[in-house]
């Protein structure tokens, strides 16, 4: 969620339960403004909160003017010193895929698990316990990463692509309307589009090149994992993902108001086709 | 020009009928369609007059083209009664072939189509102006013949879209417009010739489109432009032929205007949509204006409320202070929505459990004791239920007599707890949103918990969903539900060391701890823990709801060899696991308050 509506994307936000305390808002709302002038990114956004056992990471994301070049991440602890994080790489998305549990809440923590690898010495072959460590911040690194990859969302017409190749805030946005709020297929995931050019050349005519540039949600296997729900009558439509339990996107149709928060654990559901 | 004309006959003897009827459409759809053809229905015979006029020069056509629109087709009240041969080419939403109305990429030009049992005609007259894009589409293909055949006069705007008094200043565009097996046989294949004249708009031209655009300029209290206005009302004189028409002008006009029906498209869409949001907050006003009403019986509510309602503002606040609530007025509501529980039933205590969300939508929970004596009505349904199974069983048994009795003999059902002891302690009430009514949940049976916590299973919001799953599941949601509340409550419910007390004397410790100790109530002379002993280590928290034994689903203190040396006024559960309350969720979409060190 944008920083600078964040009390109220707090606000709408809060149907899901898990919210920021009182002290928390305040710091935020200082030391996120001033992460924005010290890095000069164009936005900075409140990516939302990871639980761990001792402590939480608050997460915090800077945006440049490309809306959809690679974020910066930044972490903190305490909502008000935040230190940058390296980007996701695929050499770490393999290392922590191994690692499984609850986060700890420390950053230098590490997780031991061993792996049998196959090393070669000559002509013989034989495998090798390994016993590789991970750090927590590069678990979260890449935990972020998959989220985003996964389940970070955005309605149609908030963004729109110039014909350069960088894609702009729609400022014209003003919302969706009740309509189309209800269906997925009016929400695209907030990344480069990789389903896109699989589709065939009669779906493609009806997509209008300057908006329609993402993936949406509707083809997202598998079907179902999304929640969608009006709160307070229609007036708020709020989708929860159901493969990554503690992401809530919330929109105020025919607003410009929305925006998405994760407050989790920082596990995939893996059991999502079974509770389906 | 001679197949035009045969052509233009045709049309005319088919359409002067249906003219009126999309004419009529259109008067209505006004405020939206910027179709100035809609006025001509008389004017048809018109048409073939209009013949000799320059035409546009094609590089129009294609933007003409892409932007044809059906006024009146989405108008469904409008359609009059006697063009019923219009009615199935009109009604179904046509959609163009290829071109997409919607997209920004499109001139803002767009040509109206009088949906003349679905002959399509473009005005070319409105290209130039500004007009607003219609997202009206045709299911007919149009398909343009070549254009660029130079005959100039060739105009032959089909149907009685001429707009008629155009007949001065007209452009015309001429597409050709070929429609496809439309089923419909009314439905007319519209042809025009384009014509192709390759003659730039010349000035007169452009004072042409401008008279017009400015003629199409809706107003902006009414909805109306002058167009379509002048265009009704010179039909409706035609139509009637009144005496010194010249005379009576004015009524005339003003009659129109009265018999205008504004339909607009939106106003029905919003007000469906519009509806639920409504309805809601009518329903949370009434929790509002509850409170108010009763005035006498205050003192008395005053004193049961203090025992029975929660403060679940103040809970909310702390809450809050840990970063986990629902936001200030949906506690609110909530806090509303339990008086009303009060105050509809009898209870004694009551407190506000959490909410759990599904998938269509959540549940509000709420943990009420009833009053002594109060809870007795479902024991008897039970029991019927009871004796019918018997019999049914009795039956069954004689009748297979002959067939080899299987040996095997199913585990006795485990007998289901009595109200108010062990797992079914408190009654939950659960409701959809603040405001709703409260639904009870039926008291949960061992067997249920037993499959409950084998099956993890996302809620879908409706109480009476079935619970598919393996293995089954002897129940439905709502059954599911209260299961898992039961397993929550006796899970995470905690308090710090000493906090609570048993109630009675006890005489002596060993002979009741198998029994389980049930009642427990606060412990005045508490003082409370210093925050930094509660938070370093977790002996200071206990459980103060007893477990769940996993088959007998009779519940068991926790770690009974632990201390039992404590005197009878302090508490006895001991202390619990190291990882309670900070556990890992087992159910992902279950999401209760709870404390949390």
């Amino acid at each position: 969620m944008d920083a600078e509506s964040l009390l109220l994307s707090l606000e709408l936000a809060s149907g899901s339960g898990q919210g920021l305390s009182p002290d928390r808002r305040a710091s935020l709302l200082t030391s996120l403004l001033l992460v924005k002038r010290d890095y000069r990114y164009d936005r900075v956004l409140f990516w939302g909160r990871i639980l761990g056992i001792v402590a939480d990471y608050y997460i915090a994301q800077g945006l440049s003017e490309d809306q959809l070049a690679p974020r910066k991440t930044l972490y903190s602890l305490n909502c008000t010193d935040w230190s940058l994080l390296p980007p996701a790489t695929e050499e770490t998305m393999a290392q922590t895929a191994m690692v499984k549990g609850r986060f700890m809440g420390d950053p230098s923590h590490e997780y031991e698990h061993t792996e049998i690898q196959k090393v070669n010495e000559g002509e013989k072959i034989f495998e090798e316990e390994v016993v590789v460590q991970v750090k927590e911040e590069t678990r979260l690194v890449s935990i972020i990463d998959q989220i985003d990859q996964a389940v970070a969302i955005i309605p149609r017409g908030a963004l729109f692509k110039t014909p350069f190749g960088p894609s702009n805030v729609n400022r014209t946005f003003e919302g969706l309307s009740l309509s189309e709020a209800k269906k997925l297929s009016s929400y695209f995931h907030f990344r480069e589009a990789i389903d896109l050019k699989n589709k065939t050349l009669l779906e493609k005519a009806d997509l209008d090149p300057s908006l329609d540039f993402m993936d949406s949600l509707e083809h997202d296997i598998p079907k179902g994992s999304w929640s969608i729900q009006m709160e307070r009558g229609n007036a708020l439509v709020v989708l929860r993902s159901l493969l990554w339990p503690g992401l809530t996107f919330y929109h105020a149709p025919r607003t410009k108001n929305y925006g998405y928060i994760y407050v989790g654990t920082g596990e995939k559901n893996l059991d999502l086709p079974f509770m389906l | 020009m001679e197949d035009s004309t045969s052509l233009k006959q045709e049309k005319e003897n088919h359409e002067l009928k249906e003219v009126e009827g999309p004419w009529e459409k259109k008067t209505a759809a006004s405020p939206q369609d910027p179709d100035p053809q809609s006025s001509e229905p008389l004017e048809a015979e018109q048409v073939p007059e209009t013949g000799p006029q320059p035409s546009k020069s094609p590089p129009w056509s294609p933007r003409s083209r892409t932007s044809m629109v059906l006024g009146d087709l989405t108008v469904p009240g409008a359609l009059p009664p006697h063009s019923p041969p219009q009615q199935p080419s009109s009604t179904p939403p046509l959609t163009l072939g290829e071109q997409d109305l919607g997209t920004p990429l499109q001139s803002d030009r767009t040509t109206s189509i009088i949906p003349n049992a679905g002959t399509p005609l473009s005005d070319p007259l409105e290209q130039p102006s500004d007009k607003r894009e219609s997202t009206f589409h045709r299911t007919r293909q149009l398909e343009e013949n070549t254009f660029p055949q130079s005959q100039q006069s060739k105009s032959d705007l089909y149907g009685p879209k001429d707009p008629s008094y155009d007949t001065s200043k007209q452009k015309e565009l001429r597409f050709d417009i070929f429609q496809e097996e439309d089923s419909n046989s009314n439905c007319d294949l519209l042809q025009l010739e384009p014509g192709a004249s390759e003659v730039a708009p010349s000035v007169l031209e452009i004072a042409i489109q401008n008279a017009k655009a400015y003629l199409l300029r809706t107003s902006s209290k009414s909805g109306l432009n002058l167009y379509d206005h002048l265009s009704n009302v010179l039909t409706k004189i035609l139509d009637e032929r009144p005496e010194n028409a010249v005379d009576i002008i004015e009524n005339i006009s003003q009659d129109v205007k009265m018999a205008h029906f504004s339909k607009k498209l939106d106003t029905l869409q919003n007000e469906n949509e519009l509806l639920p949001m409504y309805e809601i907050a009518e329903m949370q006003k009434t929790l509002f204006l509850q409170g108010n009403l009763e005035g006498a019986d205050q003192e008395l509510e005053d004193e049961i409320a203090e025992s029975s309602l929660p403060n679940v503002m103040e809970s909310a606040f702390y809450f809050e202070q840990a970063g986990v609530g629902l936001g200030t007025d949906e506690t609110y509501r909530i806090f509303l929505a339990l008086k009303q529980l009060t105050e509809t039933h009898p209870i004694q205590r009551c407190r506000f459990w959490g909410k759990i969300l599904g998938i269509e939508r959540n549940y509000i929970v709420a943990e009420v004791e009833f009053r002594e004596g109060e809870d007795e009505e479902e024991v008897e349904e039970e029991e019927v239920a009871e004796e019918r199974d018997n019999e049914a069983i009795e039956a069954d048994e004689e009748e297979e007599d002959e067939l080899p009795k299987p040996f095997y003999k199913p585990p006795p059902t485990i007998p289901k707890e009595e109200n108010r002891t062990g797992a079914n302690k408190y009654v939950y009430f659960v409701c959809n949103e603040p405001g709703r009514p409260w639904v009870k949940l039926p008291s949960v049976m061992p067997a249920q918990i037993v499959i409950a916590r084998k099956i993890k299973k996302f809620f879908t919001g409706r109480l009476d969903a079935p619970i598919l799953s393996y293995p089954p599941f002897p129940g439905n949601e709502s059954n599911y539900l209260r299961a898992q509340i039961a397993r929550i409550s006796a899970g995470t419910q905690v308090s710090p060391l000493g906090f609570f007390q048993f109630g009675e004397e006890e005489g002596e410790e060993e002979e009741e701890v198998e029994g389980g100790r049930e009642s427990f109530e606060e412990n005045p002379d508490f003082e409370g823990i210093q925050v930094m002993d509660l938070v370093e280590s977790l002996s200071n928290w206990v459980h103060h709801v007893q477990h769940i034994l996993p088959q007998r689903f009779r519940i068991c203190l926790l770690g009974q060899h632990g201390c039992p040396q404590i005197s009878s006024h302090s508490m006895l559960l001991q202390s619990s696991d190291p990882t309670s309350g900070l556990e890992h969720m087992p159910f992902p979409m279950a999401k209760s308050l709870r404390i949390s060190t």
